[in-house]
């Protein structure tokens, strides 16, 4: 995948907190490539959230960032804060889990989807309004027109996401970065929104990361899936594979943790424990504390990920699970 | 099943909205057994969680009546709730809100065993073993709410009502702000709890799957209404009710086939002006001319009651 269109490499960011700095990201790689979607999964606290804020440069004051992040070839990394805001918006954009604060209160939509465009492709007035309401039809927001003259308060959450999406592509982003995009709404509206995403890479070329501990949603749109637990890679690959015969205990733990349509009555299966806290992280591999099938070993050298089948990474040397896929 | 704990009858709760008057709820019937899980389920905007207060004492009835224990649950504004209701409990969906957080974990659990009857001391006591009991270690007693992660508050808010000895908890989303994997161990304690206590528990989730994993009756809602209950294995395998069928096939499932789940197009209509007859028929997949007048009554079909003569109709000939 040399023509990939975000690569990262060996990204590690580090975060000041009271007692130093602590990595939240810790040497992780992947790459997506245009009309794909890319998921990232993992518990609250693994690492997800700010590996996305380090794509566009927008991490918390004094985070310290190392390895490198390719956008079509442009290091995003070294770029000064002025170049950062030619790229975000325009190269790529951003939908975050809750509509109700990413779009502006007392803006009319009309206004907050053609500022994007006036300003990061100079369009003049009336043509991007005439894009605006495109754009709008395109996510399937009845009556457009009326809409663009409306505020988000004046819709339902749903509604309110399919506008963030439209807001997030108004400048023809090439990568959209969808943080929990599903995780706030009903599952009925939930589908609607999948499905949307799922078009828009289709028809657009659009490349896709959605970031959801929801493996569920994974299912339905991700092609590939990289689990990450504690800011490093646990385990990546196709998704199907990854649901169906994970070899990261981490990944079956995730996966065993959900109600099976086909086990009804069943207790769940969570995972005991929780995520380690910044700072905390265990030595060797971050998941032995937790993990069932923790050997001496792993409480001391430090698992890498290693292929174990084609664009299958796995970062547990014992593969446990090996048998059993 | 035993005798019934808490009984809804006919309930109607109305909210005043710019000089409005908006059913929230509108004729609910709903019987509450000990040892038994019912989950309520439905879109935002369908009266759930309204449902859920008013059967608490929480909301005026606008109709109808909650009985708890045989014993009227009246609305309690701002009164004092009478000590016979020191049974019925509730657990709010966000645990970061619902416990004080200036205060102990003891002195929180402690409350409701002063509610009781108990002392102060006794209840710091009681409050270590109700810690170990929701899978909290019993040093937490003198810890504040912050030091804990989201599923562990709401372990302690559930520790908190089970002081009160309660033999009916409702519970509001109470795993919705939650992670998978912390998802999974309220439900499984909740269900821990009511087979060992014997408890009644009505536990209000828009997510399906939870609910089919622990409920033993499922209530679908739409709109202020009841449009589809019965058995969680008979209402899964089978829905009846186009909008259950919908919910059903929304859910998307991590089998890794890529599956995409099925879109159900429109809104919950405002429920300050429900259509005329069913209040499904907008956004319904199988309407009929007669579904735009005639309003819907629970009907048993199959096993289970849904509210769709279309469905009733069409199932009749075959039983």
């Amino acid at each position: 995948m040399a023509d990939a269109l975000l690569r990262v490499e060996r990204l590690s960011v580090a975060l000041p907190t009271r007692t130093g700095y602590h990595k939240a990201v810790d040497d992780l790689s992947f790459a997506v490539d245009a009309g794909e979607v890319m998921g990232i999964a993992g518990e609250s606290g693994s690492g997800k959230t700010i590996t996305a804020l380090s794509l566009f440069g927008l991490l918390p004051h004094g985070a310290r960032v190392t390895g490198s992040i390719q956008l079509d070839g442009t290091e995003l990394t070294a770029m000064t804060s002025k170049q950062l805001r030619a790229i975000r918006g325009r190269q790529i954009a951003m939908v975050s889990q809750d509509p109700a604060t990413s779009l502006h209160p007392i803006l009319p939509i009309g206004t907050q989807l053609t500022e994007h465009m006036r300003h990061h492709l100079g369009v003049s007035k009336p043509e991007a309004r005439s894009r605006a309401a495109d754009l709008l039809a395109t996510v399937r927001i009845p009556d457009p027109e009326r809409a663009l003259r409306s505020y988000a308060g004046q819709f339902s959450g749903g509604m309110r996401q399919r506008i963030a999406i439209a807001v997030a592509l108004a400048a023809e982003p090439r990568l959209l970065v969808a943080d929990e995009p599903t995780t706030a709404l009903d599952v009925t509206v939930q589908a609607g929104i999948l499905r949307l995403l799922d078009r828009l890479c289709r028809e657009r070329g659009l490349a896709v990361i959605v970031i959801t501990h929801d493996l569920g949603v994974m299912s339905a749109t991700a092609g590939r899936l990289c689990v990450m637990y504690a800011g490093r890679l646990a385990e990546a690959g196709p998704t199907a594979e990854l649901l169906t015969r994970p070899r990261h205990p981490y990944t079956r733990g995730l996966l065993d943790a959900l109600p099976h349509p086909e086990a009804a009555g069943a207790a769940l299966v969570p995972i005991g424990g929780s995520v380690p806290s910044l700072g905390r992280v265990p030595d060797g591999c971050p998941f032995h504390p937790r993990c069932r099938y923790a050997r001496p070993s792993c409480a001391t050298d430090r698992p890498e990920p290693g292929p174990v089948a084609p664009a299958h990474l796995l970062a547990c040397p014992p593969d446990p699970l090996r048998a059993a896929s | 099943m035993s005798e019934p704990v808490l009984q809804l009858s006919a309930i109607a709760v109305e909210y005043r909205r710019g000089g409005q008057r908006v059913r929230a709820v509108d004729g609910v019937d709903l019987t509450v057994a000990r040892g038994e899980i019912i989950g309520l389920v439905g879109e935002s905007g369908c009266g759930k969680s309204t449902l859920a207060r008013a059967a608490v004492g929480l909301e005026p009835l606008a109709a109808g009546r909650v009985t708890f224990e045989g014993r009227d649950v009246p609305h309690l504004g701002r009164r004092r709730r009478p000590a016979y209701l020191r049974g019925l409990q509730m657990v709010f969906q966000d645990p970061y809100e619902s416990l004080n957080p200036r205060r102990t974990i003891g002195e929180l659990i402690a409350d409701g065993d002063r509610l009781a009857g108990g002392t102060r001391r006794d209840g710091l006591r009681h409050a270590a073993e109700l810690l170990e009991r929701v899978g909290l270690p019993a040093t937490a007693v003198d810890s504040y709410p912050h030091e804990f992660s989201g599923g562990q508050r709401q372990r302690i808010a559930i520790a908190r009502t089970l002081a009160t000895q309660p033999s009916c908890l409702i519970a509001d989303e109470p795993i919705s702000a939650l992670d998978a994997s912390a998802q999974a161990q309220i439900a499984n304690l909740l269900s821990e709890l009511v087979d060992d206590a014997d408890l009644g528990l009505v536990l209000v989730s828009h997510d399906l799957s939870v609910v089919r994993q622990v409920a033993d009756r499922v209530a679908v809602m739409y709109l202020g209404r009841i449009v589809e209950i019965g058995d969680t294995d008979t209402v899964w395998a089978s829905p009846r009710h186009p909008y259950t069928e919908a919910l059903v096939a929304a859910i998307p499932r991590a089998d890794g086939a890529g599956v995409l789940p099925v879109d159900l197009p429109g809104d919950v209509p405002d429920p300050a002006s429900p259509p005329a007859g069913c209040r499904f028929h907008p956004r319904c997949p199988i309407v009929q001319d007669s579904c735009r007048e005639l309003d819907q009554q629970l009907a048993p079909v199959a096993g289970r009651e849904i509210a769709c003569h279309v469905r009733s109709r069409s199932a009749a000939p075959a039983r």
